[in-house]
């Protein structure tokens, strides 16, 4: 089965010189939910918007369910990886939720009753479907959230990308987004400081450190190595050990 | 917040009026408004029959006469240049209760007085029988430049937001104990003024940047279509087809 997402080699300067990824390899499986770890100007954001083609020109690749990303595959490659930024405010710019959610699958050339579905199945995967006809800046921050994630999954991608999803959100909207998180079946790539957040989510996670991926490895293990832990910057919450948490499905 | 969503202007309702669709509604009101205009000033009667118009879709409408008169209140800065215009204009002069007043300026001032009423009643209750979302629709459906519409629809969207920035930085302001009190302090208020544009900016590249993420390639889809049948074309070109009945008369007579 072909991966969801390879990086391989992936290099990147800005044109100010400041140089943020020093190539970065990492493939992630069909299925799979995968942390991104890192400390703040580890490069996660640059790497995130490599995924879908924003920033290139580079070294090295990225290939998406098979397809590499290039001009000439762009508009098929934002079609498959599905990012979710961190503010929702930015990402949701049109007038009702309704629209905003049918925004990618209409610039996809979806029309009437098909794009129709497709907007009320996103909705309803994140229980959102009762805002149909809302504007977006009259939701609590949680709801806001949880329709960013409904406007990208409206494109039905190969992959979501989540940038900081826990940020901003009170422990119930935190624990309902979980909740969605694992109920999808799709492949998720999850960039956060939220370690407890990590654990509870991704079976597997991904340091970024100085530009390269510093550690890949099952999420409780990485998260309870002190040394590489304090190497990278990362540190648990106060009181939070990860090996006394257990697991559940 | 919670309900209350449309825009204060707007009145809901289920009049045949606001089922028109609204790119017909907005060219009826161009139209009507082009007719008031070519009107000639000395048939007065005229405007007072374009009034009753107005009334009997504001009826259809459901729009009570009070709502109405409040919302013509937005008139009153601009109309302050037709009073004066009696006092300033050269020409022939008439006394009135004791003031010399110029005769030219005075039919100036009804022209610029009772065109603008009229065309600001129309809008009114354009905007009052029509949601905003919808009248971007219409504007869309009527082929102005997509670049326009997408600004206005922003705008929208965008307001409140911006405003809420704008109240969180005078909070974090005063909260350290700055009040503008005089001239001195517009230099504080012009950073904040400086410091808001860079962050709408900046939350612009990180909307474009959502925009492109999911396919955004210069141009809106199209998620919904207005389309308007003969029936209310025909219906929504009622009034300036009176209108235009009436302008003729007042021409001709």
């Amino acid at each position: 089965m072909t991966p969801s997402l390879e990086v391989a080699g992936l290099a990147f300067a800005y044109p100010d010189g400041h140089q943020a990824l020093f190539g970065v390899d990492f493939g992630i499986g069909r299925g799979e939910r995968v942390a991104l770890l890192g400390p703040n100007g580890a490069g996660k954001t640059t790497l995130v918007l490599h995924l879908n083609g924003i920033l290139s020109g580079g070294a090295g690749t990225v290939t998406v369910a098979g397809l590499p990303v290039n001009r000439r595959n762009m508009a098929e490659i934002r079609r498959k990886v599905g990012i979710v930024f961190q503010d929702p405010d930015d990402q949701l710019f049109m007038p009702t939720v309704r629209e905003d959610v049918a925004f990618g699958p209409a610039a996809a050339g979806l029309r009437g009753p098909e794009l129709e579905e497709r907007v009320d199945r996103a909705l309803a995967q994140v229980g959102m479907g009762a805002f149909k006809d809302r504007p977006p800046h009259h939701l609590s921050f949680g709801q806001r959230r949880r329709v960013a994630v409904a406007t990208v999954l409206a494109m039905e991608p190969e992959i979501l990308v989540l940038d900081e999803p826990s940020s901003n959100l009170d422990p119930a909207s935190r624990r309902e987004l979980a909740d969605i998180l694992r109920s999808l079946d799709v492949t998720v790539l999850m960039v956060t400081h939220d370690l407890p957040y990590a654990l509870e989510l991704c079976p597997r996670s991904l340091i970024l450190s100085d530009g390269v991926i510093a550690a890949d490895g099952p999420t409780a293990d990485l998260l309870a190595d002190d040394a590489l832990m304090r190497a990278h910057r990362l540190e648990l919450p106060f009181g939070f050990d990860p090996r006394s948490v257990t697991m559940g499905a | 917040m919670g309900a209350g969503h449309a825009h204060r202007l707007y009145r809901h309702g289920h009049s045949p009026v606001h089922g028109l669709p609204p790119h017909t509604k907005l060219a009826a009101v161009f139209t009507f408004v082009v007719v008031v205009v070519s009107t000639p000033r000395e048939a007065m009667w005229a405007f007072g029959l374009y009034a009753v118009l107005l009334g009997v879709v504001a009826r259809y409408a459901r729009v009570p006469v009070g709502f109405l008169l409040k919302r013509l209140l937005i008139e009153v800065p601009f109309v302050a240049f037709a009073v004066l215009m009696p006092f300033v204009a050269e020409g022939g002069r008439v006394d009135v209760l004791g003031l010399s007043l110029s005769v030219n300026g005075l039919w100036g001032a009804w022209n610029v007085l009772a065109k603008g009423t009229l065309g600001v009643a129309a809008s009114v209750l354009l905007a009052s029988t029509t949601e905003l979302r919808e009248l971007l629709l219409g504007l869309q459906r009527l082929k102005l430049p997509p670049l326009l519409v997408q600004i206005a629809s922003f705008m929208i969207r965008y307001g409140d937001v911006i405003t809420d920035e704008m109240r969180r930085m005078r909070i974090a302001r005063e909260s350290r104990g700055f009040e503008a009190r005089g001239v001195r302090h517009w230099g504080v208020l012009a950073k904040s003024a400086g410091a808001l544009f860079i962050r709408s900016y900046e939350r612009g590249e990180r909307v474009h940047l959502a925009m492109v993420s999911r396919g955004y390639t210069g141009t809106m889809p199209v998620i919904d279509e207005v389309t308007a049948t003969r029936a209310q074309w025909s219906y929504a070109f009622a009034l300036p087809f009176a209108a235009l009945v009436v302008c003729l008369l007042g021409w001709f007579l």
